[in-house]
């Protein structure tokens, strides 16, 4: 039998599941908490496919060697891909177990159940459980794939919503890698070099002494760190030094380049998919161009990192994404054999991608292997989170449609600009400092099964509609203009708020209810569903006439046109500013582990995606971001967040699907759309700021 | 100048040795050993650190010490405990009203200082109250929601 991708990688079954001697269930997999919930849905997995008790397993904290390899912790797949193989692992364990029972009963396995831990003959307890039978279980051995899993209906776990696991201590104020306390630990901050070409010409080390007189300056060619014992003593230096250093060579940005039009100057490489452009026609034909600009991941607090170097080991405490992937770049980096390197995980804020947290834990290695013995710890200002860590790319998406005769949509094109959104992955910023530096090879191209190539760009970007004939051609600009990579749903949400806003503009050349144009070229049934349902939780039926400044709008999608199924609504009201009234999803994912955690991601998405849509543009300027403060970077408030209602579809299907990044692509639509229905006149950039609206008023 | 600075911390007289100048949030998490107050941005933009000075909310993080100097001290680690906590505490779990969970501390402060001066307030006063704090992980309504179940706990006398 076939195993989930991530048992075949980590086949050995004592890495996801053991009986330890204090009567709990250890529990192992390689995805990291980050607020998501996911620790909590997929040891509800385990506990069901187990049958133990939740409240006796005991999760393991991922660390290098601890936890199985899983890669990165992205896309929104833990629960779906993670999830089985967590569940395989442990339906043979539990297989294992019951033949070790049976052959101690002297019965068939077959006669056996498992209840709570406990094995029951005939429904009667037998005296032995798992803990009992530890000793003579060697689960040292290969996964087979044999044992079968429960179908949902015997799964009394995965359904309910069970509290999560980590928000305990984040109630309680100790959570954080940011907590962590180290005896002997110092504290550092490391100066940025103003662009990856910049030389440091001079440093005056008196000036940065006059502020902390106990500073540990450690100079390596371009890489400057202020090593102090406190916190406050490392922040003193790193400001002194900041005026202390001469540099040469330092980038200055063009500040127009953060706009998504600028992207069709920059060099790039062209991909094209799907059958050969039609030729002419007497098909009505429209064009429109919608821009997204570079964002920001704008985690709530800066990263942080720890290193510590001794004995020739190197232990990294990071809140990434992957401790494995951590160990790589550590020993990339650093020239350690990755068996050198240790790497433990522990929370840190919200990343939603690929954001900062690479970095500081790198900056920290680095000091370490120059100053041993003693563990250093780097907390990034909010200046170098918004400045230095990855962004995700800004995008234009020049959509192209051909309707018959009738409005129907028959042909469509999407040329899509951006950078490849994973584009940043398995670098640090503090590289290029570094004596000897050379940029590295670009990253392999990622080529799926199709043939095609992967850079994030093209999620979602063929409507999840039928349509006869659609291509897509993707421009991809290297090198970006400043460091770009992953941000929650990649190129989905994007795609989904140009195609979407597009094919409400398409509805209203047709004559058509933006709602029965989508159901008259949607097949799907769980498509129709989520709409269907959507349009009685808002009211579709009450919309009202365009330009009165009350807009309803609705948007949907699949997500990764592979994925889960799901439409969302907006109400809002605009004068100068755009009000969120109310906002609705309707989602089917398929099976639910944790409803209330997968309303809780749903939820988080659709704010976000607001927040994006009306709020947020990186800017560039001097050597790099210039929009480094919250001032220049506002997010939703909770004046400005409207309540939200969601409903869950469909939520038995045997299979799950993630909802990490669902809902964003929907609800970034929906807003453009319900804007474009309060203005009577369509807003193609985002955001959606006052500016934009008075110039489309202008306009229209 | 570095010298003896006295304040009450969480209900406790605390004594510091330090530089009258040092930032509140660094002492905070460095000396004195506390990991409620969080550093969000340096600026007084984010609400991660809020504190509450004589009752009044404020950001730790643009605050000397000296400023305190005296005054009573309130940080999250002064709501509750997992052995007796805040019904602000009881509330949010009891709404999961988290995800990330890093604002969260400035935001049970923020809420406190709300409660204690307005007993019922409505969910557009608890919004106004919070307006400053910044949330990425989208659990407004949430925290909305959780603030709203604790005052109405306290006000009835339910136990957390």
């Amino acid at each position: 039998m076939s195993l989930p991708a991530m048992l075949a990688a980590n086949p050995r079954l004592d890495r996801w599941v053991g009986f330890e001697p204090d009567g709990r269930a250890r529990i192992a997999f390689g995805r990291m908490e980050y607020g998501q919930g996911v620790g909590t849905s997929l040891a509800q997995m385990a506990a069901d496919e187990l049958d133990v008790p939740f409240a006796r397993l005991r999760v393991v904290a991922a660390a290098t060697g601890d936890i199985p390899d899983e890669g990165l912790t992205v896309g929104s797949m833990s629960t779906e891909f993670s999830g089985p193989a967590i569940r395989t692992a442990c339906a043979e364990v539990r297989a294992l177990f019951t033949a070790a029972a049976a052959a101690r009963l002297g019965c068939a396995p077959a006669e056996l159940d498992v209840r709570e831990g406990r094995f029951l003959q005939g429904g009667q307890p037998t005296g032995l459980d798992y803990w009992a039978l530890a000793g003579e279980v060697d689960l040292a051995r290969d996964a087979t794939g044999e044992a079968r899993l429960k179908p949902v209906e015997e799964m009394r776990r995965i359904g309910e919503s069970e509290p999560r696991l980590d928000l305990p201590p984040k109630v309680f104020g100790e959570a954080f890698l940011h907590d962590i306390a180290l005896p002997g630990m110092r504290h550092a901050r490391v100066l940025r070099q103003p662009g990856p070409q910049a030389r440091l010409v001079s440093l005056d080390e008196a000036a940065i002494r006059r502020a902390a007189p106990d500073v540990d300056i450690l100079v390596d060619h371009a890489f400057v760190a202020l090593i102090c014992d406190s916190e406050g003593a490392a922040i003193r230096a790193h400001a002194a030094a900041e005026a202390a250093a001469r540099w040469e060579g330092v980038r200055q940005l063009d500040a127009t380049h953060d706009e998504p039009a600028a992207l069709k100057a920059l060099p790039h490489e062209t991909f094209e998919a799907g059958p050969p452009a039609p030729q002419a026609t007497n098909r009505r034909r429209v064009t429109a161009t919608y821009g997204k600009p570079y964002l920001s991941h704008a985690s709530i607090g800066p990263s942080a990192g720890i290193a510590q170097y001794e004995d020739g080991r190197l232990t990294i405490w990071t809140h990434n994404q992957g401790v494995y992937p951590m160990r790589a770049l550590a020993a990339r980096i650093t020239g350690l054999d990755p068996s050198a390197i240790e790497v433990i995980h522990a929370q840190g804020p919200g990343c939603y991608g690929h954001n900062g947290a690479d970095d500081p834990p790198i900056d920290a290695a680095l000091i370490a292997l120059r100053r041993p013995g003693r563990p250093v710890r780097v907390q990034w200002r909010r200046e170098d989170e918004f400045g230095w860590a990855p962004v995700g790319t800004a995008m234009l998406m020049e959509l192209t449609a051909e309707l018959d005769p009738s409005g129907r949509l028959v042909d469509y094109t999407a040329e899509i600009w951006n950078t490849a959104h994973t584009g940043g992955r398995g670098g640090a910023v503090a590289e290029s400092a570094l004596a000897g530096y050379s940029p590295p090879p670009p990253a392999p191209q990622r080529i799926l099964p199709d043939g095609t190539r992967f850079s994030g760009g093209l999620l979602n970007a063929e409507p999840s509609y039928d349509i006869e004939a659609v291509r897509t051609v993707e421009h991809v600009i290297a090198p970006p203009p400043v460091r770009t990579s992953s941000l929650r749903s990649l190129g989905g949400a994007p795609n989904t708020f140009a195609s979407e806003s597009f094919i409400d503009e398409l509805a209203e050349l047709s004559g058509t209810d933006p709602l029965a144009y989508r159901l008259a070229m949607l097949s799907e049934p769980r498509g129709r569903a989520v709409l269907e349902k959507l349009a009685q939780m808002c009211g579709w039926s009450r919309r009202g006439q365009a330009g009165t400044g009350h807009g309803l709008g609705l948007g949907y999608d699949r997500h990764r046109n592979r994925g889960g199924f799901v439409a969302c609504a907006a109400e809002v009201e605009v004068e100068a500013e755009v009000r969120l009234v109310r906002m609705w999803c309707a989602a089917d994912a398929g099976l639910i582990v944790n409803p209330d955690g997968a309303r809780n991601q749903i939820e988080g998405g659709m704010i976000m995606a607001a927040s994006w849509t009306l709020k947020e543009q990186v800017k560039f300027g001097g050597p790099g971001i210039a929009s480094t403060t919250w001032d220049d970077y506002p997010i939703l408030r909770f004046d400005e967040v409207p309540p939200v209602e969601i409903e869950l579809l469909n939520t038995r299907d045997p299979r799950p699907y993630g909802v990490g990044e669902l809902s964003q692509g929907a609800a970034m639509a929906a807003i453009a759309n319900a804007v474009a229905h309060a203005l009577g006149a369509r807003v193609r950039e985002l955001p959606l700021t006052r500016e934009k609206i008075a110039a489309a008023l202008l306009a229209s | 100048m570095r010298r003896t600075i006295g304040l009450t911390l969480n209900g406790q007289p605390a004594q510091v040795e330090a530089d009258e100048r040092e930032n509140l949030l660094d002492v905070l998490r460095g000396p004195l050993g506390l990991s409620g107050p969080r550093f969000g941005c340096g600026l007084g933009q984010c609400g991660s650190c809020a504190v509450l000075v004589d009752g009044e909310e404020k950001p730790a993080c643009a605050l000397d010490l000296a400023a305190v100097e005296g005054k009573a001290v309130l940080t999250l680690e002064g709501l509750g405990s997992p052995e007796r906590p805040h019904p602000l505490q009881t509330a949010f779990l009891d709404l999961q009203a988290g995800q990330c969970g890093y604002c969260l501390a400035g935001i049970l402060v923020g809420a406190k200082a709300l409660l204690d001066r307005n007993p019922d307030p409505s969910r557009e006063q608890i919004a106004g109250a919070l307006a400053w704090h910044l949330c990425r992980c989208g659990v407004h309504n949430r925290v909305l929601d959780a603030v709203a179940l604790a005052a109405r706990r306290m006000r009835e006398g339910v136990p957390a």
